[in-house]
């Protein structure tokens, strides 16, 4: 009986709370097809009998909202690449190997993470004008300031669930280091790979600061950005913004869809031990 | 195939915990070395330094001619087997047995033809094209063997292969063992806890205590000569009984005297047959060890004792009695009737038994 209420309290929670994270997605969804005169006042909150209308997303196409998204698309992917490369270089160090100060180095690669991004946006700044870097794709190598010790920290513990006596096997096998590295480790680290690659690229799809600072230029923009620029002199175009926060949040979505075993496995298996 | 030889080996962590101490080994090419010990007495390190995989501290390590401290495991030629068998998960047998050879950089044809032929002689030819999630425990052993094997190593090290089976696979994959032996005559170094294992497969046992080699012999002369108290009480299954008293000589016939409690002084009869050494101990201290199966029942003399339990083993009984202090075991044949409680006398034969010097715990005859 106790189980049964509990399990229903449990199912209540959940349930309020998916209603709160996906309430305001679906209020975007619904004003993006709605005419900027019913996104205001008593007309809003009509469901039934409201004008249904794409106008929104043409208008939004006439922005530039496409070489945004292909600006994001490339900017994330770059990311993603080498920052997952460098981090299962890194998080394989820290589990596996033996050097002086592992510890430390391990604490200041996550305190890193933790350093608002407003203190540490100004030197990069300074860094990208003196090297002519701004307005390009290297802002993908600031990206790793928010994306790195989080993939390092989900790898970290991918790598130190595989048996050591799989490394050592492998060595007596006749294998180098870095060829255990790729042959053993890397496969049997997949869902922990899977997991870090796909949240340092919705990391890196998300962010805003380091593309609105350094990518000033409208031919550079990020889509996140590109948002932000939807408004005139005096008014913000609501039906757009919402129109293109639709449009932002669809490859995430797809990514999560298509991924969620490899994602959902991926997470647990750090948690549970086998 | 090559001899190994141990010189002053030692093993210290960084934590200052020393594993090993200054051992001296000669595994002679082709045997079948077994390393025994309790849990934590430096068997494992000491084959691990073998394999490369932990530094040496201090010491040297040749594997037939060569001096390898310093080379790779890589590099050392030698094949090892693990105790949870270690295979990729990611990869079909096939595949798993591949992954060295491959990395020989030999060419297709060699690596099929000597794969095929493991396979044949350890019955997992069928099993080629699984993974190993989908083989038995006993499969996936023999694909661990089978992937030392197609190596030709120098050397194989086995690190308790057996002790993630059931008892009945083991004892049969130990036969298969001893039978591999023989077939590759290559040296096998393996490393168990059970002494049984130790007893049945090695050609000669090293038993380790303390990071310290307790003694090194044939399985015969460990079970009949051991050289101390730890090994006389280690090998042997139900274990040596220990007794304290003096070592007497009366007439020229010795004889052993101890004192059990309640019932009384014991004198038991033996035949020694190096007289000088055991002239230093007449009247002294000793401790005397006698195997369960080396004692008799008797009707008057020997020693008196009240019966614990007894454990019927189908065609044999073990007998436990409380002696002083401690229980001891008698092993007897399934006809003789006795049952918990009775009062009972016993005589070792005067030509098994063990005597041990009480501090150094040395074997004196």
């Amino acid at each position: 009986m106790k189980r049964l209420k509990t399990s229903t309290l449990f199912k209540v929670a959940i349930i309020l709370y998916l209603f709160i994270i996906i309430f305001p997605f679906f209020w975007v969804t619904v004003t993006s097809f709605r005419p900027e005169s019913e996104i205001w006042g008593s007309a809003a909150l009509k469901l039934k009998g409201a004008t249904f209308t794409t106008e929104n997303y043409k208008l939004l196409f006439k922005t530039p909202i496409l070489n945004s998204l292909k600006n994001s698309l490339i900017i994330s992917t770059i990311t993603t690449v080498y920052v997952t490369f460098i981090a299962s270089l890194c998080a394989y160090a820290i589990a596996r190997l033996d050097f002086k100060f592992k510890k430390l180095l391990t604490v200041i690669v996550l305190a890193t993470s933790m350093f608002p991004q407003m203190i540490v946006i100004g030197p990069i700044y300074r860094v990208f004008v003196q090297l002519g870097w701004t307005n390009s794709y290297y802002i993908s190598l600031p990206y790793s300031n928010i994306t790195l010790p989080v993939a390092i920290f989900i790898l970290i513990t991918h790598f130190s669930q595989i048996p050591k006596e799989m490394e050592e096997s492998a060595t007596m096998d006749g294998s180098s280091k870095i060829n255990t590295f790729f042959k053993i480790i890397l496969p049997l680290a997949a869902p922990g790979i899977f997991t870090a690659a796909i949240i340092i690229f919705i990391g890196a799809w998300n962010e805003f600061l380091l593309s609105l600072t350094l990518n000033t230029n409208e031919a550079w923009r990020t889509a996140t950005v590109n948002i932000s620029f939807l408004r005139g002199q005096f008014e913000i175009f609501w039906g757009q913004v919402t129109a293109a926060t639709v449009v932002v949040t669809i490859p995430t979505l797809i990514i999560v869809i298509l991924f969620q075993k490899q994602i959902v496995s991926g997470i647990t298996s750090g948690a549970l031990k086998e | 195939m090559a001899g190994i030889t141990l010189k002053n080996v030692s093993k210290v962590y960084d934590n200052g915990f020393e594993a090993v101490k200054f051992i001296n080994l000669d595994i002679v090419d082709g045997e079948f070395m077994v390393l025994v010990g309790p849990s934590g007495c430096g068997k494992s390190t000491t084959l691990r330094m073998i394999a490369g995989l932990e530094e040496i501290s201090s010491g040297h390590l040749y594997i037939g001619e060569e001096l390898m401290n310093k080379v790779d495991p890589q590099d050392r030629n030698i094949a090892m087997v693990f105790q949870n068998y270690a295979l990729y998960p990611h990869m079909t047998v096939y595949e798993n047995m591949a992954f060295g050879l491959k990395l020989q950089k030999l060419d297709k044809k060699e690596i099929d033809k000597r794969i095929k032929e493991v396979a044949e002689t350890l019955h997992i030819e069928s099993q080629l094209d699984k993974r190993p999630k989908a083989l038995s425990g006993g499969q996936r052993q023999r694909v661990a063997l089978g992937r030392a094997i197609v190596r030709h190593p120098r050397v194989f090290l086995m690190d308790e292969p057996l002790s993630n089976l059931d008892a009945k696979l083991r004892v049969q994959m130990r036969a298969e063992l001893i039978r591999l032996h023989k077939d590759l005559k290559t040296t096998f170094v393996y490393v168990t806890h059970d002494q049984t294992e130790a007893m049945t497969m090695g050609s000669r046992i090293c038993v380790m205590k303390d990071g310290i080699i307790k003694q090194v012999a044939t399985p015969e002369d460990i079970y009949n000569k051991p050289d101390n108290l730890f090994v006389a009480g280690f090998i042997g299954s139900p274990q040596m009984n220990f007794y304290k008293g003096t070592l007497l000589k009366e007439m020229e016939e010795y004889f052993l005297l101890g004192n059990n409690d309640e019932y009384g002084d014991f004198k038991f009869p033996l035949k020694v047959a190096d007289k000088e050494n055991a002239k230093p101990y007449l009247g002294k201290n000793i401790i005397f060890g006698v195997r369960p199966e080396h004692i008799k029942f008797t009707e008057e003399d020997g020693l008196k004792a009240q019966v614990l339990v007894t454990e019927l083993l189908g065609s044999e009984v073990h007998i436990h009695l409380h002696v002083q202090g401690e229980i001891h075991t008698v092993k007897t044949d399934a006809s003789v009737h006795i049952k918990a409680g009775d009062i009972i006398r016993v005589i070792p034969d005067p030509d098994k038994i063990h005597l041990f010097d009480p501090d150094t715990e040395n074997a004196i005859i």
